[in-house]
């Protein structure tokens, strides 16, 4: 706690609001899925900055906490940096690079690599929640589908992509259905991590801007939409980790000279990094000295 | 690492830095005051307070030193702070009937009781340069001064009240209305909401949603019945003395348009309104509100739905707010090239399969909203 503005509540947010959130979380873990809405409150962070998972993650949030905030797998870009010092700042919370130590961990984009375990949270961006939107831009008929279960305009939409293309064309932010009730948004993770969804870990989603908040509990069954002549296909790049030789991680493709010379590396830096201590070298990892 | 986006602690502490030079500027130049601000560029500052929802002329002058002028930047520190502050209580409704007025217009009669009065307005000015201001230190020649109009001003659509031309106005009940900014949105949102979600949209929005109906795109024939602009005290009621105090004041400016109608299933032919409401001086807004308020009121009237887009309540609504559209639009800068690479893998397994580098695939693409 020593490090925390006393300008400030806790982690920012009056208790008021986050007992707010808090009953949303709740909700939203009783229902699987299901999108609660919440009275969002403006942060100071853009709309689009994960305003949403910094809402939920003070909410949870104790003094006791370890955490990681990471973004595109990485816990050193701008944003994921930005939004670790704000929580240093306000909440004075230990924080982490490392997954395992974490206890709860901030996510846009990705989950992490390292499987998560029991007592860990992990908080997701989420930019448009509503898995329908853009079949049907109107909320007013997307909730009235939810609630009917109505959901053949996804599978047409699927269907139409194999015929035209002979594939799903949605690479992430690819739908889920949660214990065979709610259509659900993973956010726009790529669909390698959609797996990984059924975990021990707690996972929250917040949309600050669209004021909605849902909740995976422990274990649920999240299953990736598909048909069984084409089944579901959590691709990556076919390539191993070119810093970590890694085979099973997603890979973020760099463009390393003029010429459109590339490498892949890791979008995990924790896990990557973690490899490469334990010894493991990938095919570019002697010439890494940038 | 490769990757200039990442490593960012350093490139934020330092790019932090370079935007307090640049918002200074040039040193040989003296540093502008919150209060210059405050008094010399008030209908900025008065923008500010509208759409940052609060009333505050100090804060949001500063807001705007801060954000270099940006007003959608400076609305958006003053909703941020605004959310931090206690919700004490709510004020009573001010009433605008006993405004004193720097301004108050009527498009509709000739004259009415109060009289015209033009007040401090950029309506008849030449929209010349004046070459002058550019030479600092001349004072302005002092403007004449006029008897103050009567302290109880009646408004125009008044008048037309007791004739019963005019759509009668259904007063709710006890029901306090709902807070936009303390629920989530829900709809059918209702009146109440509505006008919330107008009075603070933006006025780029609102003015386009307005002129979209003048246009023809949800016609409504508007008139401005009325336009004041001026001073209204704000009173709360203490539970503890058992009446109203009044806390302060603040300026408004209020549109009340009286729209053609030529009645409805459900309707006699009679005028309709339309209402603007909005803190300081902020006509344009105001009149835009009103027309916009008008139009989304077709379905209590009993109109069509001619599919306007100014119709459409969740349209208007959901994209009135500047902080949310600039903050989701401004977001597609942030880092997304995992979303991107599973988009290349996605394109290239697509041309693989289809053998060539065949169109059919430069599509799918495109359908996929960036997120």
């Amino acid at each position: 706690m020593d490090g925390q503005d006393q300008a400030y509540n806790f982690a920012y947010l009056d208790e008021q609001t986050k007992r707010m959130i808090r009953r949303a979380i709740l909700k939203g873990l009783a229902v699987p899925g299901y999108q609660v809405p919440f009275a969002s409150r403006e942060m100071p962070m853009p709309y689009g900055w994960g305003t949403g998972g910094v809402q939920v993650s003070a909410a949870v949030m104790v003094p006791e906490d370890r955490f990681k905030v990471i973004d595109q797998g990485a816990d050193d870009t701008t944003n994921a940096v930005s939004i670790r010092k704000f929580f240093e700042k306000t909440a004075g919370v230990a924080v982490t690079e490392r997954t395992g130590e974490a206890t709860v961990i901030q996510t846009r984009h990705r989950i992490p690599e390292e499987e998560l375990g029991e007592g860990q949270v992990l908080v997701y961006q989420v930019p448009i929640p509503e898995p329908l939107r853009f079949l049907e831009p109107s909320e007013v008929e997307t909730r009235k589908m939810h609630a009917l279960e109505e959901y053949g305009l996804m599978h047409v939409k699927l269907y139409e992509d194999i015929a035209r293309h002979g594939a799903i064309s949605t690479a992430y932010a690819y739908p889920v259905k949660v214990e065979g009730r709610y259509v659900m948004d993973p956010s726009p993770i790529p669909k390698f991590d959609n797996p990984k969804m059924e975990m021990a870990a707690v996972q929250l989603f917040g949309a600050g801007r669209e004021q909605r908040i849902y909740a995976l509990p422990p274990y649920t069954k999240v299953v990736s939409l598909d048909f069984e002549d084409h089944p579901f296909d959590p691709s990556k790049a076919d390539h191993p980790c070119d810093l970590c030789g890694a085979e099973d991680s997603y890979l973020d493709e760099v463009i390393v000279d003029d010429a459109g010379g590339r490498m892949f590396v890791c979008s995990d830096t924790d896990y990557c990094g973690t490899r490469q201590a334990n010894g493991h070298r990938g095919a570019l990892a002697a010439e890494d000295a940038a | 690492m490769y990757v200039a986006v990442k490593g960012g602690e350093r490139a934020i502490d330092n790019a932090h830095a370079w935007l307090a030079e640049e918002r200074r500027g040039d040193r040989e130049v003296s540093e502008l005051s919150v209060a210059q601000i405050r008094e010399q560029l008030a209908l900025a500052v008065n923008r500010v307070m509208a759409e940052g929802s609060m009333y505050d002329p100090d804060l949001a002058a500063l807001a705007i030193k801060q954000s270099r002028g940006d007003l959608i930047e400076a609305i958006f520190l003053i909703r941020a702070y605004r959310t931090t502050l206690p919700r004490f209580g709510y004020s009573e409704p001010v009433d605008t009937g006993a405004m004193a007025c720097d301004r108050r217009i009527s498009a509709t009669f000739k004259d009415a009781p109060g009289g015209q009065v033009l007040g401090p307005t950029f309506d008849y000015t030449h929209r010349l340069l004046d070459f002058a201001l550019a030479a600092e230190g001349l004072e302005p020649p002092e403007a004449v001064m006029a008897e103050p109009l009567p302290p109880e001003v009646p408004h125009v659509t008044e008048f037309l009240d007791r004739e019963g031309l005019i759509q009668v106005e259904e007063v709710p009940e006890d029901d306090t209305p709902r807070d936009l900014t303390r629920e989530p949105l829900e709809l059918p949102a209702g009146r109440p909401l509505r006008l919330q979600a107008l009075t603070r949209g933006d006025e780029g929005f609102v003015l386009g949603m307005a002129y979209s109906t003048q246009r023809g795109y949800g016609r409504n024939h508007p008139f401005v019945g009325e336009l004041r602009i001026g001073t209204v005290p704000v009173e709360v009621d203490l539970p503890e003395l058992g009446f109203a105090v009044e806390v302060g004041e603040v300026v408004l400016t209020e549109c009340e348009t009286v729209n053609q109608f030529v009645g409805s299933k459900t309707e006699p032919a009679q005028f309709t309104r339309g209402y603007g409401l909005v803190f300081g001086q902020t006509e344009r807004k105001a009149i835009s509100m009103a027309l916009v308020d008008r139009a989304l009121r077709w379905e209590e009237l009993g109109e069509d739905n001619v599919g306007a887009p100014a119709q459409d309540e969740e349209f208007v609504l959901y994209h009135s707010d500047n902080i949310q559209a600039t903050g989701f639009l401004e977001h597609i800068k942030l880092p997304h090239y995992v979303d991107f690479q599973s988009e290349l893998e996605l394109i290239r397994k697509l041309r693989r399969e289809a053998g060539t580098s065949s169109s059919a695939v430069t599509g799918v693409l495109a359908r996929e909203a960036a997120e």
